[in-house]
């Protein structure tokens, strides 16, 4: 029987990553991750995991320690977010390359200077082409639910990548909603029994692993990366599924709100995507209609279900929380324009920056993003590509 | 412990016909250290980026015999961390059927002095069951030839030039030992590969330590240290015949022991004047360099000789 308990986001993750039974944790503190680190600390040193911890010394060995016992064939898990993050950047493209399916959660947080703790994207978004699967969570429920899901996707054999589970720092790190939980025994069942790693390290069985590959061969193990996103597009959907047998909530790559009657349509990820909801909601009181998409999966990018729904829609705000001094816009900007340019016909594309260093974003600010995207669609023309929401000019 | 040859054992780690340079001391540290194994004991193997990875492991060939994992160049005591921790949680948990083996890092003394210096203090303080083995060959090698943290005094490299204003390094090496032991762990050593017995026991003896354990190797290389390769084992001995790298040990951070007594240490130049890089040292106008060096050697050993009094008094 699902048992219904108050957890922040850290401890969701935490209380997730103990019932998924996980072998070695690495990890290092950081704000506002480290209730994640505390809680499962707690959870080894009261015998309720059997797990080894590694309290290491910075993030950049948290995630070598992940990466070397992954290759045992150990379930793994860490977590971090902003400047460890950044700090873990050269793993990140190793643990991916040598396909550790570990589960790293993010409560994402701004990157310095200024030093900030607090939400936004750059951290993860940063790290968008690291081979990393990518899940952004709205709610505390779906952090809870996307950790199992993820030690789930990653450690099928037909994926073997790591996955980054991503929950806005203090927004969701430290806000303590209702979560249902599952039985000890329903993640177990869930789960694989063990990470389908092929080769785990056996000295009877030598192998060696993180060659050297020239020219004559680097190529090839690239090219396999891209071929296991694209299988983690179909595992993720199985994943979903299965998932939605065993809780009753089921999720997809993206969550597509209000967007059949609607010409314009914002795209969001993170939190924010229940305040843009509130806003929507609102507006159509008032016979304003706009539709939403949230994008949960980011990597593998959800190009068929975006496309898809993005079909035939005149207008499309993509809302970054980074920001990307120099370029044509957010990453996820550029990802929509990248999907869009083979769209027939076109829709006009905007770009909305907003809620860096944990600015809030208002419910007023949301319907003012509603009401831009409305007046692009009457006028036809979008005057800046980038529209900064909520900051001093 | 009495060593014989005929009983040790007669597998090799390294496959022949990988490329390291010839006269390279590094795949002698790796044969050296398989040697102490003892019949059914297993080796894992975790190596920084660096010379020896380089010339082992290029994809699709493999010099390894016993399992080899290379991830990055700052992180190996990371990495060993995380699979002494993965096999010791699987065999607990039924979920690894085979013996624990052993962990054991070869880094160069750049991933060991310099930018691996962090996550090796992590792994010593965590006091996981690691054996720590860096050869040392004093310089980025794999690079060619720049200083590191272990590039001694006056010794010229590509970044440490013989200028008309610096006549090489100017710094002093960095005591890798004393910072390894000062971490109290049960067993810090120094090696050499011309004292083949001395080198297998001490590895036998780190292998058997509850906790980490750290060995230095020196190293010498014949391309940065300007050397015929065939010097290699000469140049080795007499780094220890001169004082110039003695041979001790540490146990637990406070007892030392001199392994190789040099009672009639050679003057330092008899070192010096066989490697190119000192080459300079030995023109008049740098005979103070050569004393100053002497004196260091000099003050170093006698400093052990009081450390090793002091430890069994």
């Amino acid at each position: 029987m699902a048992k219904v308990i108050g957890l922040t986001g850290d401890e969701a993750v935490a209380y997730a990553v103990k019932q998924c039974d996980v072998d070695v944790i690495a990890a290092y503190p950081i704000t506002p991750q480290t209730v994640m680190v505390e809680r499962l600390s707690d959870y080894v040193a009261d015998g309720e995991i059997d797990a080894e911890f590694v309290p290491v010394e910075s993030e950049h060995s948290a995630l070598s320690v992940c990466v070397g016992a992954s290759l045992t064939g150990a379930r793994v898990f860490t977590a971090t977010c902003s400047q460890g993050l950044a700090l873990m950047h050269e793993i990140l493209y190793i643990a991916s390359a040598l396909r550790c399916p570990i589960v790293m959660a993010i409560a994402n947080r701004a990157l310095s200077a200024p030093i900030n703790i607090h939400c936004d994207h750059s951290d993860t978004l940063g790290s968008r082409d690291s081979g990393w699967i990518q899940i952004y969570t709205e709610n505390v429920q779906e952090v809870y639910d996307s950790i199992i899901e993820a030690f789930r996707i990653s450690e099928d054999k037909r994926v073997l990548l790591p996955t980054m589970v991503c929950l806005d720092g203090f927004i969701l790190s430290h806000c303590m909603e209702r979560v249902e939980t599952l039985e000890d025994a329903e993640v177990k069942g869930f789960l694989l029994p063990k990470p389908e790693y092929p080769y785990p390290i056996d000295p009877e069985r030598p192998m060696t692993y993180g060659p050297v590959a020239l020219p004559d061969f680097y190529f090839e193990f690239k090219r396999q990366q891209e071929e296991a996103m694209k299988n983690a597009r179909s595992v993720i959907r199985e994943v979903n599924d299965a998932f939605a047998k065993l809780s009753g909530r089921k999720y997809d790559v993206i969550r597509a709100d209000f967007i059949e009657d609607s010409d314009v349509v914002i795209m969001c990820m993170g939190s924010a995507v229940g305040t843009m909801r509130h806003a929507v909601r609102e507006l159509r009181k008032e016979g304003l209609k706009v539709g939403l998409i949230k994008v949960r999966v980011y990597r593998p990018f959800p190009e068929e279900e975006l496309r898809k729904a993005l079909e035939d829609k005149k207008v499309v705000i993509a809302m970054d929380r980074a920001c990307s001094p120099g370029a044509m816009g957010g990453p996820l900007y550029e990802d929509v324009c990248s999907l869009l340019y083979d769209a027939e016909p076109k829709p006009k594309v905007a770009n909305v920056v907003y809620g860096l260093g944990g600015r809030d974003l208002t419910p007023s600010d949301a319907k003012g993003i509603c009401k831009y995207a409305l007046e692009i669609l009457k006028t036809g023309i979008v005057k800046e590509r980038i529209k900064f929401v909520g900051v001093r000019e | 412990m009495a060593l014989s040859i005929p009983k040790l054992p007669r597998e090799e780690p390294l496959a022949p016909g990988h490329r390291l340079c010839s006269g390279c001391a590094a795949p002698l540290v790796v044969k050296l250290t398989f040697k102490a194994l003892r019949p059914g004991e297993r080796m894992v193997a975790v190596v920084p980026t660096g010379c020896l990875e380089v010339a082992t492991t290029i994809y699709p060939e493999t010099a390894w015999k016993c399992p080899f994992i290379h991830v990055a160049f700052e992180n190996a005591a990371a990495v060993a961390s995380g699979i002494e921790a993965g096999f010791k949680v699987l065999i607990r948990k039924g979920k690894y059927k085979g013996k624990m083996p052993y962990v054991v890092v070869f880094g160069g003394d750049g991933g060991t002095f310099d930018i691996g210096l962090q996550a090796l203090s992590g792994m010593l303080e965590r006091g996981h069951k690691v054996l720590y083995i860096c050869y040392d060959n004093e310089a980025y090698m794999n690079t060619g030839i720049q200083r590191s943290g272990a590039t001694p005094y006056r010794a010229w490299t590509t970044t440490s030039p013989v200028g008309r204003k610096i006549p090489g390094k100017p710094q002093f090496k960095k005591n890798i030992v004393a910072i390894a032991a000062a971490h109290e762990i049960p067993y810090a050593a120094t090696a050499s590969i011309a004292y083949w017995a001395d080198f297998i026991t001490k590895v036998r003896k780190a292998l058997d330590a509850e906790g980490p354990s750290f060995i230095h190797v020196l190293a010498p290389c014949p391309r940065g240290w300007r050397y015929d390769p065939r010097l290699t084992i000469t140049v080795a001995r007499l780094a220890v015949e001169t004082r110039f790298a003695p041979l001790y040990e540490v146990e637990y951070g406070r007892k030392v022991r001199i392994t190789v007594k040099v009672p009639r240490p050679k003057p330092v130049t008899e070192y010096l004047k066989i490697q190119g890089r000192y080459a300079h040292l030995l023109r008049p106008e740098y005979a103070k360099e050569v004393e100053i060096l002497q004196r260091a050697v000099n003050e170093f050993y006698e400093y052990l000789e009081k450390l090793e009094k002091l430890s069994t008094t």
